[in-house]
């Protein structure tokens, strides 16, 4: 997932990074073919080179150490809100056909089942951010038909131009990086299709563990597994495996 | 002592009342004051609202102890471990009471507080435009195209900074987060720092002093008040004292345990220090910037 993600950034963007995963999605494809990218990070910061050293958390010392700016969050969203975000990084709990995040609630917002821990700046990302992604891990439970509460925004209910109708300035979701495949929206915005299955998986085993009846690229690919570089630099910024060993 | 120094315990007792509007964590990951939040729990305060953008552990801490009757925040857990377990204790099962959620994004929880600073009741803005926050949170109205932020006025502050002087005048460095916003929003400031210094270091680079000195009511010097969250320049962050947290929290015995070991059987935060492998979190390689020219008197 790692290594997908990193390939979502193109040289030159502008990276709201977010926590977890992304954070090494960052780090690969700096190493890799991004090395002109920048990285925001809503404790106020932005960065060029990935930090030298493990990060548990966006604002760990060695992320602060070598920055090129230190500042303020709202000078950082201040950037997200005029349009200047390339590309952003979501996680979430649960996703939908139309790429809409849970964040918050499992269940009536007044009496929720689970109480998940909420937006952080994910919501602000999936609004104001030119192009986001998210990771997720592909199951029934999390790739469903309808999201409990919709805490980030993506293609709404699907109908053309939904996004723009509605004020939200950013382009939405682009893709949906799970742990069994990518999936896709169109450009114009509307629902997720399958582009592309990770080596040893079969579209098959996708639309089983989807919540939706998922639709499908005319041609899925493979997608490309991790070449030796991209696992080089995983191995470098997370090398105890504290994000990419199953716990 | 002098100016505004006291002690951490006469700091909770003089300025975080049964039912005051408390904001802390500020800087989200660094200093959070998690000493301060300790000797809230040890106090046994009641009723009170919590304000934050994203929290590290400490509301989950506040929450399990019964401390917390809302939370006024945009996220709520372990950030390098994922859900808080007291939190969701509270919101799913009313346990150990139950709790009210005014739910923000990091952008909304901001701009709530810069109208507060600013004295205004609302800002607006295009975030959280197409998101069902604005159906749960009342404090958020959507109108001529654009969400309305009503102010979040904290009545006390809680900071923890690198340094700072007898008077308040607190010197941070690292990314700020909320802090500015929150500290010029509220009634009053608590500030606990690493180092109290001489007012000759801070006033030797006042664009440094976080907030005005009118602000502060109290200076604590508690080093190592922030642990297990990172200070730069001083400590790293204890990333296997949240995992212990998260693991340990996820049962309500679990969480009781926990915080007798590590909150109320520990009088202050010297003896919880001594109670951690200090030297193993100090940073050691450093990293000094240029010193700048104020000159001309």
């Amino acid at each position: 997932m790692v290594a997908v993600a990193s390939r979502e950034i193109r040289d030159g963007d502008l990276v709201f990074v977010g926590m977890r995963l992304p954070i090494l999605a960052y780090a690969v494809a700096r190493n890799a073919h991004a090395p002109s990218a920048r990285g925001l990070f809503e404790v106020g910061l932005m960065r060029d080179q990935p930090a030298a050293a493990f990060l548990g958390t966006m604002g760990d010392p060695p992320n602060v150490a070598g920055a090129l700016w230190a500042t303020r969050m709202s000078n950082v969203m201040a950037l997200m809100a005029q349009g200047q975000v390339d590309l952003g990084f979501i996680g979430g709990a649960e996703v939908d056909r139309f790429g809409n995040l849970n964040t918050s609630y499992v269940g009536e917002p007044s009496r929720p089942t689970v109480k998940l821990p909420g937006s952080g700046g994910g919501a602000d990302i999936a609004i104001l951010s030119r192009r986001w992604v998210t990771l997720m891990s592909h199951e029934r439970r999390r790739l469903v038909e309808k999201v409990s509460f919709v805490t980030s925004p993506g293609h709404g209910d699907g109908t053309p131009g939904w996004r723009k109708r509605n004020g939200l300035l950013g382009g939405g979701p682009a893709a949906i990086i799970t742990t069994l495949c990518v999936l896709r929206f169109p450009e114009e915005g509307g629902e997720a299709y399958l582009a592309s299955v990770h080596p040893g998986i079969t579209v098959d085993d996708v639309r089983s563990a989807t919540g939706w009846q998922l639709k499908v690229a005319r041609q899925v690919s493979e997608t490309a597994a991790p070449d030796e570089s991209e696992l080089a630099a995983i191995r470098r910024f997370d090398p105890d495996g504290f994000w990419t060993q199953p716990a | 002592m002098s100016g505004k120094v006291m002690t951490m315990a006469e700091a909770v007792r003089r300025f975080v009342p049964d039912g005051s509007t408390v904001a802390l964590g500020l800087s989200l990951e660094p200093l959070i004051p998690f000493a301060a939040g300790h000797e809230v729990i040890r106090q046994q305060r009641r009723d009170l609202d919590l304000v934050g953008p994203i929290s590290d552990a400490l509301f989950d801490q506040l929450i399990g102890a019964g401390c917390v009757r809302r939370v006024t925040a945009a996220w709520i857990g372990n950030v390098s471990e994922g859900l808080g377990h007291c939190y969701r204790r509270a919101c799913e099962q009313q346990i150990p009471r139950p709790l009210e959620v005014r739910d923000h994004s990091n952008f909304s929880i901001s701009l709530a507080l810069w109208a507060a600073a600013w004295n205004v009741p609302s800002l607006p803005t295009r975030t959280l435009l197409g998101s069902e926050i604005l159906r749960t949170n009342p404090g958020l109205i959507v109108a001529d195209g654009l969400v309305h932020v009503e102010a979040v006025r904290p009545d006390v502050a809680i900071v923890h900074v690198q340094r700072a002087d007898a008077m308040g005048r607190a010197h941070v460095w690292g990314p700020l987060g909320v802090t500015e916003e929150a500290g010029l929003a509220a009634g009053a400031v608590i500030v606990t720092c690493e180092e109290l210094v001489d007012a000759s270091a801070t006033l030797s680079d006042p664009n440094r002093i976080l907030f005005p000195e009118t602000k502060v009511v109290a200076v604590v010097h508690e080093p190592g008040a922030a642990h297990p969250s990172p200070v730069q320049g001083f400590f790293k962050r204890d990333h296997a004292f949240y995992r212990d947290y998260a693991e340990q929290s996820r049962t309500v015995g679990g969480y009781e345990a926990w915080i007798r070991q590590w909150v109320m059987q520990v009088p202050d935060r010297a003896t919880y220090l001594s109670r951690i492998d200090v030297e193993s979190l100090r940073i050691t390689q450093h990293r000094m910037s240029e010193p700048v020219d104020y000159g001309d008197k």
